[in-house]
Order: C-alpha cells, then sequence, then structure tokens
C-alpha cells in the first residue's frame, strides 16, 4: 500500500496549489464571517495579494530546486515541476496581482468587491497552475476545468450587466463544447497508450506508424478542443463578445492569464505528447495561424470600440504565437515564452487602463471617447502609447522582442511566405493601433479643454506604472528575460 | 457477467410492463363515455388562467444544481466506503480533506442565505 | 451471435432511437424525457464493458441528477412550442456541413483504424458469473493513483457551488442579507 502514500516531496511540487486553495477557501469564510463593513475595497484583497506572494515565494523554491537538481515529478509522476511550470506559475502570479489590484477599485465601484470574487480568481490559478505543471491527462483536464469554470462565474459576474450576462453564457456554451471535444481527444490518447501519463503516452504516440487514424483523430479533436481556449480562428467567435462584456478586470486576467494557461497545456502536449507526430501538425497549425492572424487584424481594423479592438487584436496575437510553435525550434519556443512573457504587461496594462478611465468618468467605450485624452491626462496617455507601441512590436519595447525570436525562428525554418504575410499583418496592426493613439492627441474644434482630473487610487496607478515600466525594462535589457524564457523551453524541450 | 444482471432485468421488464398492463386493462374493461364537463376543473377547483409552462422562480433552479453538485460529491463517497478497510487512516484523511473542501461551500453557501427561501 | 452482441445492439438502437427523438421533439420536456432513454442505453453499455460503477454514475447523475435539472431549467425558461418551429434554420447548412464532416472522420476511424486502440488489459480473466470487481478498483486507483484529481474535484465542485450561487441571486435578497 505504500503507492498511496503523499510524501513530503509530493507536498513541495504541490504547494503552490495547495496555498491557493488554502488561500481562497479562506476568503470564502473570513467574508462570510468576519467581515462586516462591506464599504471597504481592500479586506479581501489584501489576503488575495498574500496568496500571490506565498505562492511567489514557494516559486523561488522551486526555481532553485529546479536549476540546482533538474526537473522532478510528484504524485506518481502526475504532476512534473521543471522550468517550463516554474514560469508559467510566475506568469500567473503576475496576472492575478495585478488582476487583484485593479478589481479592489473596480469592482469596488461596481459594488461586487466580494470575497467570491477573489476566492474564484485563486481558484482560476490554482486551476492554471496545475494545467502548467500536470504531466497526466486527467490532472491537465481537471485543472483546465477549474481555471474555466472560475473563468465563467467571474465573465458574468456583474449579473445586472446584460452584456455581462450575455458573455458568460456564450463563454459558458463554447468553453464546454471545446472541453468536451478536448475530453474526446485524451480519451483517444488514453486508447492509443493505455495510460494517462503524457510520458507514456509520448512513447505509444511514437510506436505508431505515420498516417494512423486514431492518431489522426486525437490530434484533431485535441487540436480543436486546445484551439478554442487559446481563441483562434476558426474558433474565435467568443473571444470578443467575452472580452466585451466581461468586468475590464476580468477581461485583462481571462486574455492574458487563461491564454497562457491554455498555450502551456497546448505546449505541453504537443511537445511531449504528439512531439513524434510533428509532421502531422505543423501544417495544420501553421494554416490555423495564418487564418487566426488575418481574421484577428482585419477585424480589429473595423471596429470602434476599444474592447472589441483589444480583443480581436489578442486573437491575432494567438496566430503569432502559434507560428512560434509552428516552428518547432528552440528560437520559435522561445519567442512564445517571451511573447507570453510580454504579452501579460503590454496587454494587461492596455486593459487596466481602459478599465480605469471607465471607472474615473471617461467613457472609454469607442474609439471616438479618447479624443483628447493627452490635454486632460498626459500621464496616462503616455502609458497607452507605451502599450500600444509594444503590442504593435516597436522596439525596444517588450513586444518587440517576442515577434523578433518568432519571426526569425520561421524564417530559420524556410517559411518566408508565412514570415511574409505576418510582416504585412504587424503593418496592419500597426493601423489601428497607432489610431487609438492619434485619437488621444486629436483635440476638436471648439472643444474645451477639460482639466484633468483623472487621479486614480493608488493600487491602479502603480498596477500601471508597474505594467509599463516592465514593458520598458523587457524592451531595454531583455537579457535575463531571454534567458529565464530559454531555460523554460529547454524544460518543455526535453 | 450479464448473466448477473438477470435480475435487474426482469425488474425492469416487470417495472415497464405493470403501467403499460394496467393501462390496457384499464382500457378495454371501461365504459368510453366522453363528455366535456369530465375535462372541467372539479367542483370549487378554479379554472386555469395560463398554460402550465409559466415562469418559475430561480430558486428552484438553484436547489436542483445544488442537489447535482453533492449528488456527485456522494458519489465519491462511494469508492472510498467500499474500499474503506484497504485505504486505511490515509483514505480517512484524503476523504476529509475533500469533504472540507465542500464544507466550506457548505458553510459559504448557508451565510449568504442562499437556502433561505423567503 | 453471443448474449453479449445481442444487448450491445440492443443498447446501440436504444441510444441511437432515444438520441433521435430528443433532437426531434418539438416539445422540450418530450426531448428531456426521451434524453433518460439515451443515458440509460450509455449506462446498459457501461455495464457490457464491466464498468459497474460507471453505470451506476451514470444513473445517479445523469438521469436522477442531470435530467432533472434539465427539466427545472425548461421550467424556468417559458418556451412556446411556436417559437421552436424555426429554431436554427438559418444555420442548417453549416450545422449539416459539420455534422457530415465529423461523420466522415469518424466513419473512417471506424472502418480503417477499428482494433487500432489498445487498453490495459485485466491481469487475471473474470470467471464467468463472477460479478467484477470495478467499484473496489476504482476507489483504490481514485484513492492512490489519482488522489491529486480526486482532491481536485472537490476544489472543482466548490467552484461550481460559489458559481450557482453567484449566478442565480437576485439582487434582493443580497441587500437584506
Amino acid at each position: 500500500m505504500d503507492a498511496i502514500l503523499f510524501s513530503a516531496a509530493d507536498f513541495h511540487v504541490l504547494k503552490p496549489v495547495i496555498l491557493l486553495c488554502l488561500f481562497g477557501c479562506g476568503i470564502l469564510i473570513t467574508d462570510a464571517f468576519l467581515i462586516r463593513n462591506r464599504a471597504d475595497r481592500w479586506k479581501n484583497a489584501i489576503p488575495a495579494l498574500a496568496a500571490q506572494v506565498a505562492v511567489a515565494a514557494s516559486l523561488v523554491q522551486h526555481l532553485g530546486d529546479v536549476r540546482s537538481g533538474g526537473a522532478f515529478s510528484g504524485l506518481n509522476g502526475s504532476m512534473q515541476v521543471d522550468g517550463f511550470a516554474v514560469f508559467f506559475n510566475w506568469l500567473f502570479v503576475l496576472a492575478a496581482s495585478l488582476a487583484i489590484v485593479i478589481s479592489a477599485r473596480y469592482m469596488g465601484a461596481e459594488g461586487e468587491h466580494r470575497g467570491e470574487f477573489y476566492a474564484l480568481l485563486l481558484f482560476a490559478q490554482a486551476g492554471m497552475s496545475v494545467m502548467a505543471a500536470g504531466y497526466d491527462l486527467v490532472v491537465l483536464f481537471i485543472g483546465l476545468e477549474t481555471m474555466a469554470l472560475s473563468f465563467y462565474v467571474l465573465v458574468g459576474f456583474l449579473r445586472d450587466t446584460r452584456r455581462s450576462n450575455e458573455a458568460a453564457l456564450k463563454y459558458l456554451i463554447l468553453g464546454a463544447f471545446s472541453s468536451g471535444l478536448l475530453a474526446y481527444g485524451f480519451s483517444i490518447l488514453y486508447g492509443i497508450s493505455g495510460s494517462t501519463n503524457l510520458g507514456e503516452i509520448a512513447k505509444a504516440v511514437a510506436a505508431r506508424s505515420e498516417g494512423d487514424l486514431a492518431l489522426f483523430l486525437a490530434l484533431i479533436t485535441c487540436s480543436v478542443g486546445l484551439l478554442f481556449k487559446i481563441a483562434a480562428a476558426p474558433f474565435h467567435m467568443w473571444a470578443p463578445d467575452v472580452y466585451e462584456g466581461a468586468p475590464t478586470p476580468v477581461t485583462a486576467y481571462v486574455s492574458v492569464a487563461s491564454k497562457a494557461a491554455s498555450f502551456a497545456l497546448m505546449l505541453r502536449i504537443f511537445l511531449t505528447a504528439f512531439e513524434s507526430a510533428a509532421e502531422a501538425w505543423m501544417p495544420l497549425l501553421g494554416a490555423i495561424a495564418l487564418v487566426t492572424m488575418t481574421i484577428g487584424n482585419f477585424a480589429a481594423v473595423t471596429q470602434t470600440n476599444v474592447k472589441r479592438m483589444l480583443a480581436y487584436s489578442s486573437i491575432a496575437h494567438a496566430g503569432y504565437i502559434l507560428l512560434g510553435l509552428v516552428a518547432g525550434n528552440e528560437t520559435g519556443l522561445r519567442g512564445v515564452a517571451v511573447y507570453l512573457l510580454a504579452y501579460v504587461f503590454m496587454n494587461y496594462g492596455a486593459f487596466a487602463l481602459v478599465a480605469a478611465l471607465r471607472r474615473e468618468g471617461e467613457a472609454a467605450e469607442d474609439i471616438d471617447d479618447f479624443n483628447g485624452l493627452y490635454h486632460r491626462a498626459p500621464g496616462y496617455t503616455i502609458l497607452l502609447a507605451i502599450f500600444m507601441l509594444s503590442l504593435t512590436g516597436i522596439p525596444p519595447l517588450a513586444g518587440f522582442y517576442g515577434k523578433y525570436f518568432i519571426f526569425l525562428a520561421i524564417l530559420r525554418e524556410g517559411y518566408y511566405l508565412v514570415a511574409v504575410f505576418a510582416a504585412i499583418y504587424v503593418a496592419v496592426s500597426a493601423f489601428y493601433y497607432f489610431r487609438l493613439i492619434r485619437a488621444c492627441w486629436l483635440l476638436e474644434e471648439g472643444e474645451q479643454q477639460k482639466p484633468a482630473q483623472l487621479d486614480m487610487n493608488f493600487g491602479t496607478r502603480a498596477a500601471l506604472v508597474a505594467c509599463a515600466l516592465l514593458t520598458l525594462l523587457i524592451g531595454i535589457y531583455p537579457q535575463p528575460f531571454i534567458d529565464l524564457a530559454g531555460e523554460s523551453v529547454l524544460a518543455a524541450l526535453r | 457477467m450479464p448473466r448477473d444482471y438477470i435480475p435487474i432485468l426482469i425488474f425492469v421488464v416487470v417495472a415497464a410492463a405493470f403501467p403499460i398492463v394496467t393501462l390496457l386493462v384499464a382500457k378495454l374493461i371501461r365504459p368510453s363515455a366522453p363528455g366535456k364537463t369530465k375535462l372541467e376543473a372539479y367542483e370549487c377547483g378554479i379554472a386555469p388562467e395560463t398554460d402550465t409552462r409559466g415562469r418559475y422562480s430561480i430558486r428552484f433552479y438553484l436547489v436542483a444544481i445544488l442537489f447535482v453538485i453533492f449528488d456527485v460529491e456522494t458519489i465519491f463517497l462511494l469508492p472510498w466506503a467500499i474500499q474503506f478497510d484497504a485505504l486505511g487512516l490515509f483514505g480517512l484523511i484524503e476523504m476529509l480533506v475533500f469533504l472540507a473542501i465542500l464544507i466550506v461551500g457548505y458553510v459559504w453557501l448557508f451565510r449568504q442565505r442562499a437556502l433561505k427561501w423567503a | 451471435m453471443s448474449i453479449d452482441s445481442i444487448l450491445f445492439y440492443l443498447f446501440a438502437v436504444i441510444i441511437l432511437g432515444s438520441a433521435i427523438m430528443t433532437i426531434t421533439r418539438r416539445n422540450v420536456v418530450h426531448s428531456a424525457i426521451w434524453l433518460i432513454g439515451a443515458l440509460v442505453g450509455v449506462a446498459g453499455l457501461y455495464l457490457l464493458q464491466g464498468a459497474e460503477f460507471l453505470a451506476g454514475v451514470q444513473i445517479i447523475v445523469y438521469i436522477g441528477g442531470i435530467t432533472v435539472l434539465f427539466l427545472f431549467v425548461i421550467m424556468l425558461v417559458p418556451v412556446r412550442e411556436e417559437a421552436l418551429t424555426h429554431r436554427f434554420s438559418s444555420q442548417k447548412w453549416i450545422a449539416v456541413f459539420c455534422s457530415v464532416v465529423v461523420l466522415v472522420i469518424l466513419m473512417a476511424f471506424v472502418v480503417h483504424g477499428g482494433g487500432s486502440l489498445e487498453f490495459p488489459t485485466r491481469e487475471a480473466p473474470l470467471e464467468p458469473g463472477s460479478l467484477t470487481k470495478n467499484s473496489e478498483e476504482v476507489g483504490y486507483v481514485l484513492f492512490s493513483e489519482y488522489l491529486l484529481p480526486f482532491e481536485l474535484a472537490s476544489i472543482l465542485l466548490l467552484v461550481a457551488i460559489i458559481g450557482a450561487v453567484v449566478m442565480s441571486k437576485t439582487r434582493k435578497s443580497e441587500t437584506e442579507s
């Protein structure tokens, strides 16, 4: 019976997840019993931030162990802590911390700053953490479902808003559908290998002949399920509605963390289980990536609503990130990691800024609402410009390096035509990002120059400035970040 | 293997046959004299205003979905109960952790007054 | 034909017939009732495979829980039958196309890929006439090899509880509390 022991090593592997669950439950209980003063916005946010600190501490431990002794696994090999898992966990910690900081203000203003909101944020993160470190199909799937279920609720958290409800419903139906497909794919993978462990599956897949139908079916269903989750075309339809309807802090969290977690799952499955079938999936994903970039960029051009524009642009970004996986070489995967890291800050910044402006009485919905923003709030306009330029991929900002590595990777593999298209789409994306920046400096004739009174609270301001500074820092001094990303990639390739 | 389920099969067949046979026999025996008055509300009953598919309170749904959730929870209890001896103390602790997490949800639910009908 | 095959085809007919009835009924309540038929058929297939535990779960959770939930939802949303006459008609051909594609892929798999899946075999074949130790095995595996998914499932259920309450609670009861 020694198989059913939960050792100290297992506990160590699982520590981030356990911490997140404990803090989540703790917030639920303290909110229900102890907190009388409902007006205090920070009473639930501070324990949630404390959870992030605790998780970060355990991640530092993990990173140290991985660096000194290599990857280690626990719980009968169903979780594997390697550079890859630690890297993605860092992304989730960053994304969640930023989300908590801007939520305190935003949800407070909506009167919805309740314990369950923060608890759900933490449970979602626990699910994502499992997705990044899981090495077993069942574990991965339950992690994915925990994340997804939390997000359905978070998206619909503003129940009095029709749009929020509609977004939650669409997300739920399409998300459940894609989960079903993914589960089907997983079941075939189990049928192929007789095991749920990714390592065993990789061996069984490698032993299969080319053009094996079971393998093909597993590949198709897994891809479709995962492409839904990362909102790649033609499975992107839910993203704009969800991003538009959700409370903005949740939009930022979903667009960054959920995407990163889904990419982590995708990389893990494609680079381990399906590694030997790379010839089959590379052209498929390459075509998907091109379609995604086309649809995302051209649809973004036609949008007048800022949140929808950012939503379509995030679909386009998913296309670029996919290209890194398609290239499949080390540079490409490093590009994926760098891209996701940069994406956390720049996309977060963009959404947080839109959220913050809206809270301050600015109607930051249509692009026209940004007209003359510079004359009212020069500081925030500059931040906005930084995020937009970084999203376009202008050096020396963080967004540039992600695109740089991915272009380099696809050129190395000789996909010149793909590179040409990707470059054209960068130009297209520059059009709509610059349009927003231009609007900020635009002052219509006769319009009164309102004195700006956009003083945001400390948390939002700190989060925005931190995002902008990190966007700049990664752009100007990229080496340590690239090294960190490279380290995680090496772990995934092994 | 399937022959272990023959008692269940017999049970299912009897259960299915019972209403069918009853209805058929009743149809054969009873006199048939349909009339409009027979379809009306009985004595002091009130004639229905709308059809039955009106809007129900969302609370019914809440109770139903909570039932499903705790139903799933009991499903997890069953294999543990069967293997109770083999799993020993470790299984007990595992189950307690599992239940503790759900009890957090139950306590929270209770404090939210989600179960209160008024 | 062995008794197993006969039972398999019986359950297959039950599943397919009920499923077709489910999607073609105008009245949603009838659809939900027919769905029970399909779910019973699936439970029967599980039994044929010796997965007694799964068959029990299928009956208790799907038929006892989920279908009841469906009926509640149908009652909550007053949909008139007339409203359903033109359902999905605008996307009919896209749906037909997608279904045909999926059908072709699955048929190709069934025809050419049959037997290409391997499942872990039982170490000792069961004696005929004896009940499988399926539930015991599930219990053991769930609490040893799949310990983590088991505990995570409770977090998943907790999230489901929170979600159900958050989404269905009305604003009024909130201000009272």
